[in-house]
């Protein structure tokens, strides 16, 4: 217990040096920590995305609307368990600042195709009963204080006009994984109110979505629902969720490669950091520690000592990184409204730190601790710092 | 009586990469037990190397160094360090104190190595600083103390474990007269009712004299035995 203190009173032996050192790891583990968030994040889509469902969109772009009239097509396909249909609806609430996804989506269809966005019953009748009502996600209202009954303004841009939509309940992300951060808004208003405005996009549809039966092979419907299409004005790609979300993965994916590479890098940044410290202070302590070598500790006590004052001073540094990281997740979440997604700390990120933050306190005590052993006590004794 | 510390023909050769510098060559001496010796030299001449090796913090290149009938030269590193928190008290020239710890907790550090319980351990701390008169202090840091009263400190956490011999290269090198005079009164103290066989090296012929016996060395040589000191 002594030795821990010494361990504790070595540490801060240069204060201003030991806080500095703590402050430059903080510093590092909270971009590490921001850095790994933003990268899961990304990944996170895929991880959400269901096996069992297909998206069928304009086979050219993604921007490309699809005729309403497909419904009923793709509804017939074999293996085909059920269909919705959606529009990203765009727009801006209160100003490009407060960034969230909304999509007019089929009231019928569209929550049982997505079971894991669960909602009330009464809720649910409401959304379908009413034209111009909503649907928010837990955390999207948790952030707006948005409740039942009010009024959420956007400003069009996709479809102009100043729209005025209801909350008519909040949905529940069910896995952790789900997305809690979008607006679902009745795509049968937003289509009659296109009629009036701009008859020629009535009826357009953005994306299909379809589940498809148990056993079905999701390679045949999707070549099935394709070849409905073939050879017409709007030809279709059908693909698997998760294949979409890799998509647009694979689109990123050179920025979410860097910034893996920069979390390490980050990470030998600390290593450097701590090591300096480190190794400024067993060359302070080379006359030190030859004394206790000769009072009779053993290298394992100087192993103990040493190790421990870097274990000390990385772990300081890792929590309060871990600390600093969530204010920063959390403003840059608000500022940067990232993919609309809810961008949280999550707990591998926090083990990814700390297991960096162990490694580095080991490694950054190597050099001080093949020093301390294999100076010879009498060379230890005569060297003059 | 027996010897306590028997050296025979040693030699040291320090070797760094082709250069061989021989320090001692073919050393013989005797410590009887209770003996106070002082080593004088120029500069050079082997002192503290013979130190030492007397002490068990460094090897022989050739020769027996006995002390109380073990051969130090050959036992292990582990072995050696066992041996030496037992046998050995260490007096540095620059006390050589933990800048962290208190006076107390400096002086407690060989004993963090024995299985004392920490009411033995305050106690024999205790005893050790009232016997340099610092008890009062022993919740000083060791910057808050004059050189003299540092090297107190160093001198009870060298004899807190009671060692049979203390070891002391050039004590009295870094103090003003007045300290070094205290500091060899105490030396004389802990030889004549301590019984502490001690071996101290020294450029200074007053602090020499304080000694019981006086051996030279010279360019890796013991001079005969010329003379005790007054
Ligand atoms: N590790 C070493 N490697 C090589 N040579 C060494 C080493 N240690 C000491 N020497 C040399 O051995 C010789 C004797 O050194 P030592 O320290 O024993 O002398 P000393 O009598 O104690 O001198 P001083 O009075 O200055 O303390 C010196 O020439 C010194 O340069
Ligand atoms: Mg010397």
């Amino acid at each position: 217990m002594k030795v821990l203190k010494l361990i504790f009173k070595n540490s801060f032996r240069h204060k201003l040096r030991t806080f500095l050192t703590i402050l430059g790891i903080g510093v590092a583990v909270m971009a590490f920590g921001l850095l790994r968030t933003v990268v899961n994040a990304f990944g996170s889509g895929v991880r959400a995305s269901s096996a069992d469902r297909l998206v069928t969109r304009d086979a050219v772009t993604f921007i490309n609307p699809l005729p309403l009239s497909y419904f009923n097509q793709i509804k017939q396909v074999p293996g085909v368990k059920q269909v919705t249909y959606m529009n990203w609806f765009g727009g801006t609430y209160i100003d490009q600042q407060h960034f969230f996804a909304r999509y007019a989506v089929d009231p019928n269809t569209f929550f049982s195709v997505y079971p894991e966005y669960e909602i009330g019953k009464k809720a649910f009748a409401e959304f379908q009963s009413q034209p111009n009502s909503c649907i928010v996600g837990s955390a999207l209202a948790q952030r707006y204080n948005f409740k039942a009954g009010d009024v959420i303004t956007i400003n069009g841009d996709i479809y102009p006009g100043t729209w005025e939509f209801q909350v008519a309940g909040i949905y529940k992300p069910e896995f952790k994984s789900t997305d809690a951060m979008s607006m679902f808004l009745n795509w049968n208003y937003l289509n009659e109110e296109v009629k009036q405005t701009f008859p020629g996009r009535a009826d357009e549809v953005g994306w299909y979505v379809e589940q498809i039966a148990n056993g079905a092979n999701p390679g045949e419907v999707s070549k099935e629902i394709d070849a409905l299409f073939a050879n017409s004005p709007a030809e279709t790609k059908t693909e698997s969720e998760r294949q979409f979300q890799q998509g647009f993965l694979a689109s990123v994916g050179a920025i979410i490669s860097a910034m893996n590479y920069v979390s390490f890098v980050i990470v030998g940044i600390i290593m450097l950091v701590l090591a300096n410290t480190m190794i400024m202070s067993a060359r302070e302590r080379t006359r030190e520690y030859a004394v206790l070598k000769a009072i009779g500790f053993s290298g394992r006590h100087l192993v103990g000592m040493i190790l421990g004052e870097s274990l000390l001073v990385s772990l300081l540094g890792g929590i309060l990184g871990i600390f600093l990281t969530y204010p920063l997740v959390n403003s840059f979440a608000s500022f940067s409204n990232f993919l609309g997604a809810e961008l949280s700390v999550q707990s591998i990120t926090l083990i990814t730190a700390f297991t960096a933050v162990v490694f580095v306190g080991i490694a950054a005590a190597i050099f001080p601790i093949q020093r301390a052993m294999n100076t010879r006590i009498a060379d230890g004794i005569r060297f003059v710092g | 009586m027996a010897n306590l510390i028997e050296i025979k023909e040693v030699s040291k050769i320090y070797r760094r990469d082709s250069i061989e510098t021989p320090v001692l060559t073919g050393i013989n001496l005797s410590v009887g037990n209770g003996e106070f010796l002082a080593l004088m030299g120029p500069s050079g001449s082997g002192k503290t190397t013979l130190l030492n090796l007397i002490a068990g913090i460094d090897k022989p290149t050739d020769g027996e160094i006995i002390v109380g009938g073990t051969d130090i030269a050959r036992l292990s590193e582990s072995a050696l360090a066992k041996w030496r928190s037992s046998n050995i008290g260490f007096i540095f020239q620059f006390y050589n104190l933990i800048p962290v710890l208190t006076a107390f907790e400096n002086v407690e550090l060989p004993l963090l190595l024995t299985k004392l319980s920490k009411q033995e351990r305050k106690q024999h701390v205790e005893a050790a600083l009232n016997i340099v008169g610092l008890a009062e202090r022993m919740n000083y840091y060791p910057k808050q103390l004059s050189g003299g009263q540092e090297q107190r400190v160093a001198i009870a956490r060298a004899i807190v474990t009671d060692p049979l011999i203390l070891i002391a290269d050039e004590p009295t090198g870094d103090l003003d007269k007045n300290s070094a005079e205290e500091i060899m009164t105490l030396m004389q103290r802990l030889n004549s009712e301590f019984k502490k066989t001690i071996v101290l090296v020294t450029h200074d012929a007053h602090t020499a004299s304080r000694a019981k016996t006086l051996r030279h060395l010279e360019k890796g040589d013991l001079l005969p035995a010329d003379g005790q000191a007054a």
